[in-house]
Formats: C-alpha cells, structure tokens, sequence
C-alpha cells in the first residue's frame, strides 16, 4: 500500500453545461462546452464526451475556435489567461497570460493577431470589450499585455456583444442602449429605446443581441419578448428597426444562420423559433424542448444548431429542425426534494431532474443514463405558476419498486397528493406504474420508507404524514381470470396522540418500525402493527431517525432539531449516550456499522462517522464545505479500497456523496483530481474519424469477427493473415466516395489480390508489435487521405477515376 | 424533444361489479320473454339440429317452441300424470320423456301419438336419455332402479338396482355408447356400462344429487344437489372442485356452447357461470322464482329457464349491431397496404419503423394548441358532462393548473354559463369532485358577480347552488357530530387497552373542511 495522501472534498457530477454558448468545429463532428474549469469536447454523433480539456484554475468564461486553424481552440477563464487547445488530441498548445480575469472570448478571422475579452478593470461592475494582441512566439508561455480599449460600460455576457459583417463594428447592448463601434471609423453609435422613458414599467431592456453575418443587419432581443432588427445605424438619424414578437417572456439568446437567411430565438417558452426572411409570417417551431432556452448557436458549417438549456442540457438539432441528439449533465437548477438515493440495479444516483423526472445518474461514467417521467403531465413553463412538485421517493424490495409522491399546493386547505408505485419491468428495464393512490394522507407526506429486510415475503411501505397518521401500505394479489394483477392497499393506519408524524425508519431485519412523531419516538412490531413501546428525550422535534445495522443493530439513532444526538438501546429501551451535535444529514453505511452525520455550525458543515456502539466518532473532517449540505448519500463501491489506517477505513467499501444548498455534489477522495478522470480513450477518436458509409457497417463487422479469428490464430499457430485495415488497397477502397470508383469489374482482382498473402513471410515474433505499429500508421494516414479525397471531391469529379487507380496501385 | 402529454384523466374506482369480457357477454342478451306454463317448469332441452326449437316439460304436457315465438309450435299432452325430463335425440327427430305413472314415451317430432311406450318401471320417471348410439333409451325411476332400453322393439335390455333411492338425474355420453351416469337420492353418483351388469364408477356426492352433466369429451363429471361439484373420471372419480356458490340446492346444470362455461341454476333464483378454468363464478343473473331448469341453444343465442311458478323466461342475445353506414369513402386500393410487406429482411438491413400515430381526444388537440375555452366548451358539452362528468373536472383541474381557468370561464353569455352551472349544481356535492369544483364555483362568482341580477335563468342557477352548498354544510356537520361520538366511544374501550392505535376511515371529512372555509 502506497503512502495515503489526506482526504479531500473533491467535486463531482460535472459542472454546468450551459454556462456559455456551446461552439461546434468547422467539421460539425464536434462541439464543445465549457464547464467548471474545463472545456469539454463531445461528438455531435454520439454524444459521448471525447475529451475533456484541463488545464484553467478557475471558471472558463469563453470558447472560440481559432479562425486561423479550424482544428485549434481557444478559451479564457477566470484566471487570467487565454488558452488554445488541439482539440483532436486534447493538447494544450499555448497559454497567453493576459493576468486580469476575462470574463468572454471573440475571435474574428479578420483580426488576425488578435482577439477580444471582457475584462473589468477598476470597479466590481464596469466592463470592457478589449482586444488582446496574442504575441507569436515558440514558448508554452507566452504574456499578452498588448491590451488596446474597444467599448467601455458594456454588460458582462458574451450574448450582450456580437460582432456582424465580417467584423465591421461590433455591437454591444446594455439596459436600454444599443451601441455600435465600427473599426474604421472608430467611432461609436449610440441608440436608445424612446419608449423606455415615458412609460414606467415597460420591460424592452435589452437581453442579448446578434449580428446577420453578411449585412449590416443587428438583430436585438428584449425582455418583453420582442425582437427587433435594427438597419441603417450609419446614420445616427436615419435608423430604423422593425420588430418581431412571438415571445410572450423574455428572448434569451438570438442567433443567425450562417447564411443569414434565418434567425433563431429561444426563451422561457422553450420553443425554438426561426424566423426566416426576417419577417414575422414566416417561422418555424421546435416545441417542448424540456427547460428554458438559455444559449442558441450555430455550427459553422450550418447544418447543425445547438440549443443549451436551463436543465445542463444541450440538444443539437438538425437544419430541418429535427432534434438529432442531446447531451444531458447532472440536472441542477432546481431544489432537491427527493434526497439522494441510490438505485439498487444500476448503482446510479437518482434524485430530482427535470420537472416532474427522476433523473438516474452514473456516478462511475458520469453520465446521466436516463429520466423516468413521474408526473407525466404536460410542463407549462410559466412564471408564477404552481407546478406539481415530485417531492418524495424511495427505492425498495432491492429496486424491484420504487414508491412515489408528488404534490402541489395552492392553497393553505387546497392540496392535491398523489403517491405512485412503480414496478420495474425486466423485459423493458424500466419501471412501470403499477398503483397511483389519491390522496394517500390528507396532509403533506414527511417520510416514505420500505421494508428492505431479505427475508420479508410481502413487499411493505410506510408513509409517515403532517396529519397525524402512519399508513402501512402492503402490495396484494389484485389478479382474476382475466389477468394477473398486483396492486398495493393500505394495510394499517396507526397515529401517536395526533402529533404530527415526521419520520419513520425499519430496523434491518424488518421486525421493528420506528415512527416518529415530533418529539417522540415510537417503536413498532410489523407483524402484529402493535406499540412496543416509546421514546422522549424532551430535545426537541426528531429531524433525523435510523437503526443501527450489523453488529449495532440494537441501537436507534434519532437527531433532533435542538441539536442533540441521541442513541437508544433496544435491548434495555434505554438512553444508551446522547451528544450535542446539530445534525443535518445522518446516513448510515449500508455494508457497515458506520453512521455519517454532518452538522451545520455558522462557519460551515463538518462531517462525523461513528458507530453507534461507541460515542466517540472514528473520523472527523471539520470545514468539509462552506455552504449547508442538504443531502448524503452512501454509495457501495464496485471494487473495495484498502485503506490501512483507522481514520480512512470507513471509505473501504462505501463512497460518500454529498450534496450542498447551491446544489453541487461533493465526495471524499485521496486521489488527484487528474487522477480521477477517466482518461479517454485515443481508439475512440480514430473509429470516429471513419466515415460511416454502409460499406463501413459491412466491414465494419466483417473486421470485428476477422479480428477476434486473428486473436485465436495468433495463440495457437503462427502462420498469419493479413489484417484487412492493414491492406491499403481495402482502406483506400472504404474511404473512396463511391461515385468516384472506378467499375466494379476493374477493382475485383485488384482486391482479390490484396486479399492473398504475400510472398515475403514475416518472423512470427515481430508479428505482433508490428502490426500494432502499423495500425496507428494506418489509422493517421487514412486521415490524411480521407481529407485529400474529400477536398479532391469537392474540385472536380471528373478525370478522378485515374488518379484513384493510381493511388491504388501504388500502395499495392 | 417528447410530444404532447394528454390530459390524465383521473380514474375512478368503479364500485359494484366490476365490467369484464363475461358481464359484457352474458348482459348482451334482450330483456326476457316470460311465457306462462300451466305447472312448474321441470325440464328445458334445445333440439340440437337447426332450426332449435326447445321441448318445454311442465305439468302433464309437453310444448315444443319454435326459436322466437311465444306460443308452442307443438304439444304433447297424452299424459295421465305429470311428464318428466322430455329430451331430443341427437338428430332431433326423436323425443323421449318419462312420467308419474312410470312410463317412458317415445314420440316422433312430427306426429301426436307416441311411437313406442317403454313399460316396466314401478314408480315415477324423473329422468330419461338416449344413448350416443340413438338406438336406446336409459331411464331412471323413483323405484330405485336404472333401466335401458331398446328403441327398434321396444324391448328393456338391462335393469340396474344398485341405486337405493330415488333416481332423479342422468345423463348418457356422448361418445360411448354404452356409457352413462346417474345421479341419485342416496347421495351417490353412478357410472354404468351397458356391457357389465353393474356400475363400473361410484363417487359420493354427500348430498341427494339433483342434477348430472358430463362434459362433452367424457372426462370431466359435474354433479349438483346441495353444492355443485365436479369429478375427474379419467382419475377415478376424484373430486377437483366443490363449488359453493348458492345457498340453496341447485337443480339444473348446463355448459355453455363453446364448453368455456358452466352455468347452474338453483332454488335460490340465480343463475351463476362460472369459469371451467378456474371455477370461479364469473357471472350470476338473478329471476323472480326458483329455478327449476335451464337450457342454452346453439352458439349461446337463447337462454330458457324454467321456474316453479310456472314461468318460462327466454332471452335472446341481442343480435350483432350492423352499422353500414353510408356509402364508404373511396379507400385507398388493397395493393397500396401490401406494398413493401413481402420483402424480406435481410442479414444487415436496420429495420426502421413508422412511428405510431398518437390519438388525441379533440379536448387535448385545443390545450395543445392553447385554445384553452374551445377546449372548456368542448367539455361542457351536455353529452360529455353527463356521461363523463370526471372528463370535464380534470379538465377544470388541468385549466386550473395552467393558471388559465379565470380566463377560460370568463366572458361567457347567459346560456354558457347556465351549462357551468348545471354542471355544478350536479357534480358539486360529490367528495370526488369536491375539491376542484369548489374553487370553479369561487371563479365564477368572482367573474359573474358584476352581473348578477341582469339575467332571471343565472340568478335562479345561483340560488340553487347556494342551496345546495348550505345542504352540504349541514350534512357534514351531523357527520362531524356522528365522528366525535364515535371517538368518544372508541376513546372509552382504548382506555383499557393502554394502547393508542385509532383505525377508522373518514370518508367526507376533508371536504367538511374546505366547504367551511
């Protein structure tokens, strides 16, 4: 065992995608997103994540390919330097420290040297549009202080700027100004809204503003959901503008086509609208796009469009308005209610998602895997409007179930409940609804708990509720003639003196139910559903109640609001030690006696493990976050770590996530943060790099199969077939345009003939290194030439047939 | 991204019976034809050739109905004494029928007078049948004995004294000539064999059996007195199932047309069906009488039951509802829906399909396209609101969640808002509706309220509704008052117990609440 570094609070879950504008490479293969400190590259295709670009310290503000070298990238952050990346082999090529935090990146192909920022200089909220000369030089590190003042008093986001025209001025908006500075005049046009003035509350701030790239065209939009489409600001007096309205709330982001031909806009609605011609008759629609439209780009190629959303979402979407694919990060931008949990088949984190979605999220592939639609009702995204909140869940009988609530309140008396009971389906592998129960309790549901012991025959839940009652929910044989059915009834219904019931809990084995009810805490038998006796520590309301598992399965634990700790004994029903902690979250371990509790003091939240057999807590690490930690979760490892020392042994066989008010998910880990990234895989960029011809899907297989035969050849005897990648004759073959081959007659013995072994036999122990040697080769050259043919395609189609054959038999 | 989610309409538990494939299929039957016979109905039997007509045995006589008329097509009524259990031969040509006086009669269908007279029984016979083989006739009689005779001349073949009371049930098999049962006072169930001299099967019934069926491949026995209970043959006689059902004896069996079904009648004027599966009663009809006797005709066309009081109730199923519309619209040739379904897939090919066309109810198609009091009125309709009223509440529901119902309610002349209000003053007090129909009933009158005086017709609905809410009140007010008497009732027996569990339901106790506030 390796020295064991100390451990640290490491994030997790990704970070926001829709942080800034997602920017596709000139190819349209790929786009890339900032998020957190990195920049992450996805394939337009798949939507698998290809690379992740580290190296920023801070938050990466801005993104923009190289108009120099469609292959290059740069971005800034806010750690004051600016970056350029290949982005095909994930390298970091050159950083510029420019040393004031940039807070957006513009490229322009016409300034060739340069780029511009968003830099605030003196006062917290004044920014400038700067340009930063990029100096050439051959270092890694290169300063950039050649910082030459654009537009001052201009607002701090990137979709506030938009450079039009081939870069003839540039136009920046802010509350009621639309400025515009032209390069070679150097001078700058001022615009204000006339109706901003008279009337009081008219909301026609500007939000965002975009520039039609081949006219001097400045497109607008505003709060009150127009937009307008500003011509002829030459002339200070001669302007004019012309409005669009469809949106009935803000427009969140504008963006041309490359052509020009048409305008895209998107907003609360979360309707993507494309204005073509500019005229108000004519537009398109892409409804329900699932969360509000917060960014809209264009790939430069114009085939594919981006839209990034409320919900760390980004959905590319087709010319023709077809949504092709969607890249889903953890969803966060709305309150957790459900906790977190962790779902018993796929080992993901399951906690609210989308409204009215239980999203399910690979911790290992940090990857959401899917969203199940609990409430199942059209989403209206309005402001002010009460919306069915999905506010309980819980897994059970080892994920076969999982039991739902949702609700909404209007009014103090007007509730509606609804408690759903999902089966999971093995032959859809998803869960189906099986029972919806109206209004299960006549007041808010507190707690929700199954039964998880192994042996227990019946399925059991309980639901602890504001009005007084527990509920004891059995699944029952509901099935005829006709059908075999199941479907869940209430079994018993029990309540403590009419307090409120807040918490309940099972013990390992499923013989005991804890319920508590504001400061009590009763036990209960599940056979019999008789009181068994109760608890009162007179501290306060029980926030928190749990069972100690394994050896400690005599001990209940139950954390109250005053801030006190409590342990019980069930064996002598006694007050076996209390401490004073405020607890916030109390998790147990489920494959140890460990308990996690994390209270909350004025400086921040501190984490404590315990067992409880004994006060004294195992591990304590003070400060583990700044903000209140909401939730916690214990997730079993797949493999178990082999931490010696007594401290750490804890985090043998369960991870521990956490999650914090500004909703982002923290761990404990003694690894580096680099470490902990999965590096990607290099095989997975150069099998992208193939075109995805039919011939592709035919060989494709063909070579898998041939492959796996090569593998079993090569252990049990040594005569050799030629890798059929490795023939040049069938490469070129596959990454030919079709149309441009030569007959099919002319390149059969051609290809029979690659196909034979050739004369010149190889050392059997060379073999293997060679050919892996080769294949790198071959995979960089078929790049090379996939290029030269498809720009040879583009010039001329005719007289190619010869220079093909050609190629052909020279590699032969 | 994902279409348009309908409404959810929320469901309603249905109480009573519920509605599956069999109540479909045996409710489809024409209100009863109820013919009146001079005695008690004993036995019913369907000819079964075409056209199906029905021997009906009740007093000394014997009526043959033809399929829908009401009075007898034929008579025989050469009885001296009552005549028992008339039967058609299975070419239906023939009838046979016992009676009081210990006879057996042969008649044809066509002629009066009876073709052979079998004499030799001592006592009255209850029960007669023709064997597979049409050339005789087995019989049972109140003298304890089983007889089988010979139809050609007439003669009495075999003579079985093993029974040792009355014989009132039997029936032959269908496949085996020589095979046939018998059901007896003495509790027993007996198997012959025309070949043997005795019984070749015995089973106990427990009870004086009443009633014999053998299903038609032979293997299965089903025997009724007290309780109907059915036999495996091929295991011996062993019992599968007793079927408890009726609390009085049952009298007549009968297997519906597919074999599917198996249907009693009994004295205690049900008839119950039940599923030859899993024997469970999956259907039951009720009658003014006890029931004596009970026939299917062909394909379960007609159902005849005959009753003590001398009543002969016929149903007919409703024939198949023809809706030829008119002249069709011009489809699109046969060969346009076969194009392309002969290919076949081959090895790599990706099979694409067409996505399914979602159906949406026109209320859905108006709150897709926001047309939010197109789709209000749509469900106002007086056909909707009263067959489905739950359609038109989770619609209010739905308006109420968009935030949208004010204005959907709004602006509406005098006969619109009437519709709202009769919809309310019918659905208002209902626990299920309760909750939204309240806080649309607050909507209106904060809308209407301006207007209020201006129309007779609205004024008059408001009035009723505010009658109806100070119903309701005062309703659940001596509900309450009910519930605190109980609670103090249960508050005295939990005092000894120690315990504090509280079990009680309290249906209409939230709307109390939400009516008084």
């Amino acid at each position: 065992m390796v020295e064991e570094e100390n451990i640290r609070v490491v994030r997790c879950g990704g970070s926001e995608l829709n942080f800034r504008r997602a920017v596709f490479s000139a190819d349209s293969k790929y786009i890339f997103c900032v998020s957190g400190d990195f920049v992450k590259v996805y394939s337009t295709v798949t939507e698998e994540c290809v690379h992740i670009l580290h190296g920023h310290r801070n938050l990466v503000t801005g993104i923009q390919l190289n108009p120099n070298n469609h292959l290059q990238l740069y971005s800034c952050s806010l750690d004051g330097t600016i970056k350029l990346w290949d982005y095909i082999d994930g390298i970091l090529i050159k950083t510029f420290i420019v040393g004031c935090k940039l807070h957006a990146l513009f490229t322009l192909a016409q300034a060739e040297d340069s780029v511009f920022v968003i830099v605030n200089k003196e006062k917290p909220d004044i920014f400038q549009l700067v340009s930063v000369k990029l100096p050439k030089s051959s270092s890694q590190e290169v300063e950039a202080k050649e910082l030459s003042f654009v537009l001052d008093y201009i607002n701090q986001s990137p979709k506030c700027i938009a450079f039009g025209n081939e870069g003839v001025y540039v136009a920046a908006v802010r509350e009621f100004y639309l400025s515009v500075y032209f390069f070679k005049k150097k001078t700058t046009s001022r615009f204000t809204l006339s109706s901003s003035r008279n009337k009081k509350h008219a909301k026609n701030n500007f939000t965002c503003v975009a520039c039609h790239p081949t006219e001097d065209c400045i497109a607008s939009g505003h709060m009150d959901g127009k937009i307008r489409l500003w011509r002829n600001f030459y002339d200070d007096k001669k302007y004019t503008y012309t409005c669009l309205h469809w949106h009935h709330d803000m427009v969140m982001d504008l963006a041309f086509s490359v052509t020009g031909t048409s305008l895209l806009s998107g907003g609360r609605e979360s309707v993507l609208v494309e204005w073509r011609d500019a005229t108000e008759k004519n537009k398109e629609f892409l409804p329900r796009l699932g969360a509000t439209i917060e960014h809209i780009s264009v790939s430069p190629a114009g085939d594919l469009f981006c839209t990034s959303h409320s919900d760390n979402k980004i959905i590319i979407i087709h010319r023709n308005l077809e949504a092709s694919a969607v890249i889903q990060g953890l969803v966060k931008d709305r309150s957790i209610f459900t906790g977190l949990m962790i779902d018993p088949r796929t080992k993901a984190l399951v906690l609210n998602g989308k409204p009215g979605h239980l999203q399910f999220y690979s911790l290992q592939s940090d990857k959401q895997l899917y969203n199940l639609d609990i409430i199942q009702q059209e989403y209206i995204n309005d402001y002010g409007l009460i919306q069915i909140e999905l506010t309980k869940a819980a897994f059970g009988c080892f994920g076969n179930w999982l039991a739902t609530v949702e609700q909404r309140q209007e009014k103090e008396t007007e509730l509606e409940l609804q408690m759903k009971l999902w089966m999971y389906n093995k032959k859809t592998q998803g869960f189906i609804l099986n029972t919806k129960i109206n209004m299960p309790h006549e007041d808010c549901i507190t707690a929700l708990c199954f039964c998880n012991a192994e042996k227990s025959e019946q399925p059991t839940l309980v639901t602890a509720s504001k009005d007084g009652y527990f509920k004891v929910w059995i699944l029952t044989d509901d099935s005829d003639i006709y059908k075999k059915a199941v479907g869940w009834t209430c079994d018993f219904v029990g309540s403590y003196h009419k307090y409120q019931a807040t918490n309940c809990c099972f013990s390992e084995d499923g013989s005991l139910l804890a319920v508590s009810f504001e400061e009590i805490v009763t036990i209960w038998d599940s056979v019999t559903w008789e009181l068994k006796c109760t608890f009162c520590q007179r501290a306060g309301k029980i926030r928190h109640l749990c069972f100690g598992r394994l050896t400690c399965s005599k001990y209940l634990l139950g954390a109250t609001e005053n801030g006190i700790l409590c342990c019980w004994n069930l064996l002598s029903c006694a007050l076996e030690w209390n401490a004073k902690l405020n607890v916030r979250v109390m998790e147990p371990d489920p494959n140890s006696e460990n308990i996690a509790a994390i209270s909350q003091s004025s400086v921040g939240s501190d984490l404590f493990v315990f067992k409880p057999s004994e006060p004294r807590p195992l591990y304590i690490q003070k400060g583990i976050s700044r903000e209140k930690v909401q939730w916690g979760v214990f997730v079993p490892r797949d493999v178990p770590e082999s931490f010696t020392s007594e401290a750490y042994q804890w985090l043998n066989r369960s991870q521990f996530y956490f999650l914090t008010k500004s909703q982002s998910l923290l761990t404990f880990s003694t690894k580096s943060p680099e470490e902990k990234l999965t590096p990607t895989s290099k095989q997975l960029l150069a099998e992208e790099s193939l075109p995805t011809t039919p011939f592709y899907f035919i060989l494709g297989k063909h070579r898998q199969q041939q492959d796996e035969k090569l593998n079993e050849t090569l252990e049990n005897e040594l005569v050799q077939l030629p890798l059929t990648e490795n023939i040049p004759a069938i490469s070129e073959l596959l990454h030919t345009p079709a149309h441009v081959l030569p007959s099919a007659a002319f390149l059969c013995s051609m290809f029979v003939n690659s196909l034979l072994l050739s004369k010149e036999t190889k050392s059997a122990k060379e073999i293997p290194e060679d050919v892996d040697m080769e294949e790198e080769k071959e995979s960089e050259d078929s790049d090379e030439e996939n290029d030269f043919t498809e720009k040879v395609q583009d010039t001329s189609n005719t007289g190619l047939g010869e220079d093909i054959i050609h190629q052909l038999s020279k590699s032969e | 991204m994902a279409g348009y989610k309908p409404v959810a309409i929320q469901t309603y538990p249905i109480l009573g019976e519920k509605i599956t494939q069999d109540t479909l299929y045996w409710n489809n039957y024409k209100t009863p034809v109820q013919i009146k016979e001079f005695g008690a109905v004993s036995k019913v039997d369907f000819s079964p050739q075409p056209p199906y007509n029905y021997a009906v045995t009740a007093s000394s006589r014997i009526h043959i109905y033809g399929r829908y008329s009401q009075e007898p097509i034929k008579t025989f009524s050469r009885f001296k004494d009552t005549a028992y259990c008339a039967t058609f031969r299975q070419d239906g040509r023939l009838l046979v029928a016992g009676s009081e006086d210990g006879g057996v009669q042969l008649f044809d269908i066509s002629g009066r007078a009876p073709l052979r007279q079998f004499e030799g029984h001592t006592k009255a016979v209850h029960t007669v049948d023709f064997t597979a083989d049409k050339y005789h006739v087995v019989s049972g009689a109140d003298d304890y004995t089983v007889k089988l005779w010979d139809i050609p001349n007439s003669k009495e073949i075999l003579t079985f004294k093993e029974h040792s009371d009355y014989v009132r049930c039997g029936c032959a098999s269908k496949l085996n000539p020589d095979l046939f049962i018998t059901g007896s006072y003495d509790h027993t169930v007996k198997m012959f064999d025309a070949r043997t001299s005795e019984s070749v099967l015995s089973v106990e019934h427990g009870q004086p059996v009443e009633s014999v069926l053998l299903f038609p491949s032979g293997g299965l026995l089903v025997s009724a007195g007290r309780y109907v209970k059915v036999w495996d043959m091929l295991k011996g006689g062993q019992l599968l199932v007793s079927l408890k059902n009726h609390h009085k004896t049952v009298t007549c069996l009968c297997l519906s047309s597919s074999g599917q079904r198996l249907l009693s009648g009994s004295l205690d004027r049900k008839v119950k069906v039940y599923s030859t599966t899993s024997y469970k009663v999956v259907h039951s009809f009720d009658y003014a009488a006890s029931i004596l006797s009970l026939a299917l005709a062909h394909e379960d066309e007609t159902i005849v039951v005959g009753m003590t009081n001398g009543i002969l109730s016929v149903k007919h199923r409703k024939s198949e509802a023809k809706k030829e519309s008119l002249p069709r619209r011009r489809r699109p040739a046969y060969r346009t829906f076969i194009k392309g379904k002969n290919y076949m897939k081959q090895r790599d090919d990706i099979l694409i399909n067409r996505p399914a066309k979602k159906h949406l109810e026109l209320y859905d198609r108006d709150l897709k396209h926001f047309r939010i009091s197109k789709a209000l009125d749509r469900v106002l309709d007086p056909t909707c609101t009263i067959k489905t009223p739950e359609i038109t509440v989770s619609i209010i529901k739905e308006l109420n969640r968009r935030g949208v119902l004010a204005n959907a309610l709004a602006g509406r002349d005098e006969k619109e808002i009437s519709h709202v209000l009769n919809f309310l003053i019918r659905n208002l007090s209902q626990p299920r509706f309760a909750p939204v129909l309240i806080n649309a009933a607050e909507i209106i009158i904060d809308i209407y309220l301006p207007v209020i005086g201006q129309s007779p017709v609205v004024d008059k609905k408001f009035l009723l509704l505010q009658g109806l809410v100070e119903k309701e009140i005062d309703y659940q007010r001596e509900l309450l008052e009910t519930l605190g008497m109980m609670d103090m009732l249960f508050a005295t027996m939990r005092r000894k117990e120690g315990t504090s569990v509280l079990e009680h339901t309290s249906d209409g106790f939230p709307e109390n609440k939400k009516i008084e506030s």
